[in-house]
């Protein structure tokens, strides 16, 4: 393995919690609903997933625990904002805080512990294709899993009725409601739809991106899940790209740091930030596109007549 | 049907109607909305719902499209006691509705909007092909592909025509259907729902046009102030009686004496042209006119022919390329934002009234603030609001154009159409502005309210001020416009005094008898 796939390789693990993550939250702000909790749930998914993993010796449990786990968070997110009418902006960051806390007090025992590293799935023969073989068919398991959910998210969204009543709930809730849809047990879907990417996210660092607990070891990657979502003006396709433009750059950023070139570290860590913002805004340039991809009715609580 | 149903035995005698509401009260906290309301509706009946602002008919029919559950009574359907839990249930009965404040999704397209309110799974091209079909057999042309932000008011209604009729309803409920259409296009609705009801479709239909429910209606339920005040054959009254027992008084004509010679040029717009905004915005071209002080202007059309981008140029939503396009009281204004325009002694009242024309959770106080800020009244200094001042305002406009609200400064969305609209154009005749630009300013208001703003628009223009007024409703229009110009496909015709115009003529020109034929963007629309 040269140094070129180890840098590819890397990147795509680097890219990889983020696009789960943040293709979750697409789908939860296409329905209407802003949770800045994704923090929260990404790094209990994380804690859940590792300790399950450690616990049975069993990485599929893990990833199945880290789903749970986000699932669970993001019914408490949902119970709150759907059913109490709370406000979403600070049910969603009062979801991060307790995940964060949480989830220091449930992994506090396995701080240090080896983890159990999800393998990768080797698929015979193209695996062992010079160079591009690794790279493309010797990934893990939630690699293949995350192209196959924003595939399979573009097509419910934009090519099916239940992606079409989606879309209708986050544009005008009250139409929707007026029509006899359901707003709020779509809305409830779609969170906890939104809670399970993110576990799976979560799951993903403990199990396979560096294989043991840390407490905090999601690092801000939920806000910059968040933050992608938005720039990516609510569609999958420019999720994909922003996700692994923000990957390239981080891990290109690292490899010129560890290279003692000379140029600020505060500097290169910023520059993720700085390219994949600047990238999206210019993809998303068209404002007619922009406006119909916006979610209208995003982070307004809906209250039905009596 | 009676002979169908006398099998039954017990239910025959009751199953003569439809729909039948029986002594439905809804109470919201203390105010009865409706109090002991009877309706009963048979197949095939055109029933007219009539009564002011506020006197419950909206209350009354989401009642029986399931959006409200009612506090006292019942609903039966076909003689059976039904609970509509909800729209759906309504629906699945054959009730179907349009709505006046309509129920669509702007970021979808209009089959998308259509999908949606039918049952099962869609191909949506498939729904394409038979939406276009149903609207040319109705006369009410759609392009599926559209997405709704880009259509009009009047195009909107259409996709909720559609809709219904694609449901194959039983019952179709219309809210001030004709608000928004041409004489054309209400003519040919009036066929779409004659011939629905031939069919055996009930329609409930709602709206403030006497003459129209006395040409259309077999008959008429009349609520004021909650309750039911006649059940009367609406063929067989005049709509001086019906009007009567709408408001409870007689309404009073419009009293339009003129001044004889209009003064100096207020508004003027000079070769104005503006580029589409969106692929389905209409673009503008060379628009000449002059709006003189002492006279009202009015220009018609149908709807979705550059009314709104008219307006949006003249208010200054969209900035013009040169100055000298917009020119209001001899300054250059083309240039100029909302609020240097408005400081220029100008009002504007757009065509949407929640939302556009008023921040639907501001209080009215808040929404005065919000376009009189910046001019003389003081509203603001040094960077802080005088509230006790808006809500005096506030005070003078609700009594002064009769705002009938519950509380002393309720929120915007809590006032019944005709209500916000009486509230929206007293704001900007308050300001006793030199030019003022109004967008539809009785659409889906009633006999009275639409009385009150008109005479208001004709007093202004004879306190010396210059008014020009959008509107599709052409007996509105020649009711108070001096001199008419006829907008089709962004180009404005010349405006002629009103006296030498007839409805024919006026109809020819919104069919584009004046455009310019040579012009390559004429060929292309009609392509």
């Amino acid at each position: 393995m040269d140094g070129t796939q180890a840098i590819i390789l890397t990147i795509i693990t680097a890219s990889t919690p983020l696009l789960l993550a943040a293709i979750g939250e697409l789908v939860v702000e296409r329905s209407g609903v802003l949770n800045l909790g994704v923090e929260g749930m990404m790094v209990m998914g994380a804690v859940c997933g590792f300790a399950t993993a450690y616990t049975t010796g069993s990485p599929t449990l893990g990833i199945f625990a880290g789903i749970m786990a986000g699932i669970g968070m993001a019914f408490i997110f949902a119970f709150m904002t759907q059913t109490l009418v709370s406000n979403q902006v600070a049910t969603g960051l009062a979801l991060t805080l307790l995940g964060l806390g949480l989830s220091g007090l449930i992994g506090e025992s396995f701080v240090g512990l080896p983890g159990v590293k999800l393998v990768p799935v080797s698929i015979p023969l193209l695996s062992d294709i010079p160079f591009i073989g690794r790279i493309l068919f010797g990934q893990d398991i939630l690699v293949y899993a995350s192209i196959a959910l924003v595939i399979a998210t573009t097509y419910v969204l934009f090519k099916t009725r239940v992606g079409l009543i989606i879309r209708a709930v986050g544009d005008n809730h009250h139409s929707a409601h007026s029509l006899g849809y359901n707003v709020i047990m779509v809305r409830y879907a779609c969170i906890l739809f939104g809670g399970a990417c993110a576990g799976l996210s979560g799951a993903y660092l403990s199990l396979a991106y560096t294989p043991q607990w840390i407490e905090n070891m999601t690092a801000g990657r939920g806000w910059i899940a968040l933050a992608l979502v938005v720039f990516a003006t609510w569609l999958p396709k420019r999720l994909a790209i922003g996700a692994y433009l923000f990957g390239t750059v981080w891990i290109m950023g690292l490899y010129v740091q560890a290279q003692g070139l000379g140029i600020p570290s505060q500097f290169l860590s910023s520059l993720p930030y700085l390219v994949t913002i600047i990238a999206l805004v210019i993809i998303s340039g068209n404002k007619t596109l922009t406006r119909v991809n916006t979610p209208a009715c995003i982070g307004q609580s809906f209250v039905p007549d009596r | 049907m009676t002979e169908k149903l006398s099998v039954k035995g017990g239910t025959a005698a009751r199953a003569e109607y439809l729909l039948e509401a029986r002594n439905i009260t809804k109470m919201f906290g203390d105010l009865a909305a409706n109090s002991d309301v009877t309706l009963k509706i048979s197949p095939g009946e055109i029933h007219a719902l009539l009564g002011e602002n506020g006197a419950g008919k909206s209350t009354l029919v989401k009642i029986i499209y399931g959006a409200l559950q009612p506090t006292v009574g019942e609903l039966r359907w076909l003689g059976e006691t039904v609970n509509i839990a909800n729209p759906a249930a309504a629906r699945k009965l054959g009730i179907g509705m349009v709505f006046q404040h309509f129920s669509l999704f702007e970021a979808l397209s209009v089959a998308e909007n259509i999908a949606l309110a039918l049952p099962g799974d869609i191909d949506l091209g498939e729904l394409s092909k038979k939406i276009s079909q149903v609207s040319s057999e109705y006369g009410l042309p759609l392009e599926p592909t559209a997405l709704v932000a880009d259509l009009s008011v009047g195009e909107r209604q259409r996709i909720e025509i559609v809709r219904c009729l694609l449901q194959e309803p039983r019952l179709l409920i219309m809210d001030e259907p004709t608000a928004v259409l041409t004489p054309q296009e209400a003519d040919q609705l009036f066929l779409t729902l004659e011939r629905l009801a031939s069919e055996g479709c009930a329609v409930l239909y709602i709206s403030h046009r006497l003459d129209e429910v006395k040409r259309l209606c077999h008959d008429s339920t009349i609520l004021r102030h909650g309750k039911v005040v006649g059940t009367v054959n609406p063929q067989k009254e005049t709509a001086a009686s019906l009007a009567r027992l709408m408001v409870g008084a007689d309404v009073h004509a419009i009293n339009s004496n003129r001044v004889s010679s209009p003064g100096a040029s207020l508004l003027k717009l000079n070769n104005l042209s503006q580029k589409a905004d969106g692929p389905f915005g209409v673009a503008l071209r060379n628009i000449e006119l002059d709006v003189r002080a002492g006279e009202v202007v009015a220009i018609a059309g149908v709807a979705g022919n550059g009314q709104s981008e008219l307006f949006d140029a003249i208010s200054g939503e969209r900035l013009s390329s040169t100055a000298e396009s917009i020119c209001i009281n001899e300054r250059n204004c083309g240039l100029d934002n909302i609020t240097l325009r408005r400081r220029h002694s100008s009002g504007f009242v757009p065509e949407e009234r929640l939302g556009h024309g008023a921040v639907p959770g501001f209080t009215l106080s808040e929404n005065i603030i919000l376009t009189r800020h910046s001019d003389d009244d003081g509203l603001s200094s040094s960077g802080f609001l005088d509230r006790a001042k808006a809500i005096a305002i506030n005070e003078r406009i609700t009594q002064d154009y009769d705002v009938r609200k519950g509380k002393p400064d309720p929120e915007a969305r809590a006032l019944s159409g005709g209500n916000l609209q009486k509230f929206v154009v007293g704001r900007e005749l308050d300001r006793k502005p030199r030019v003022l630009v109004i967008n539809q300013p009785t659409w889906g208001v009633d006999a009275g309210a639409a009385a009150l703003i008109r005479q208001a628009l004709i007093d202004l223009a004879l306190s010396g001020s210059a008014v020009l007024v959008i509107s599709q409703d052409l007996d509105e229009i020649f009711e108070i416009a001096d001199r008419i110009a006829v907008i089709s496909r962004g180009q404005l015709s010349e405006a002629f005094p009103a006296s030498e115009l007839s409805l024919e003529s006026i109809g020819l020109m919104m069919a584009g008898a004046h455009e310019k034929k040579d012009s390559h963007i004429t060929e292309k629309a009609s392509a």
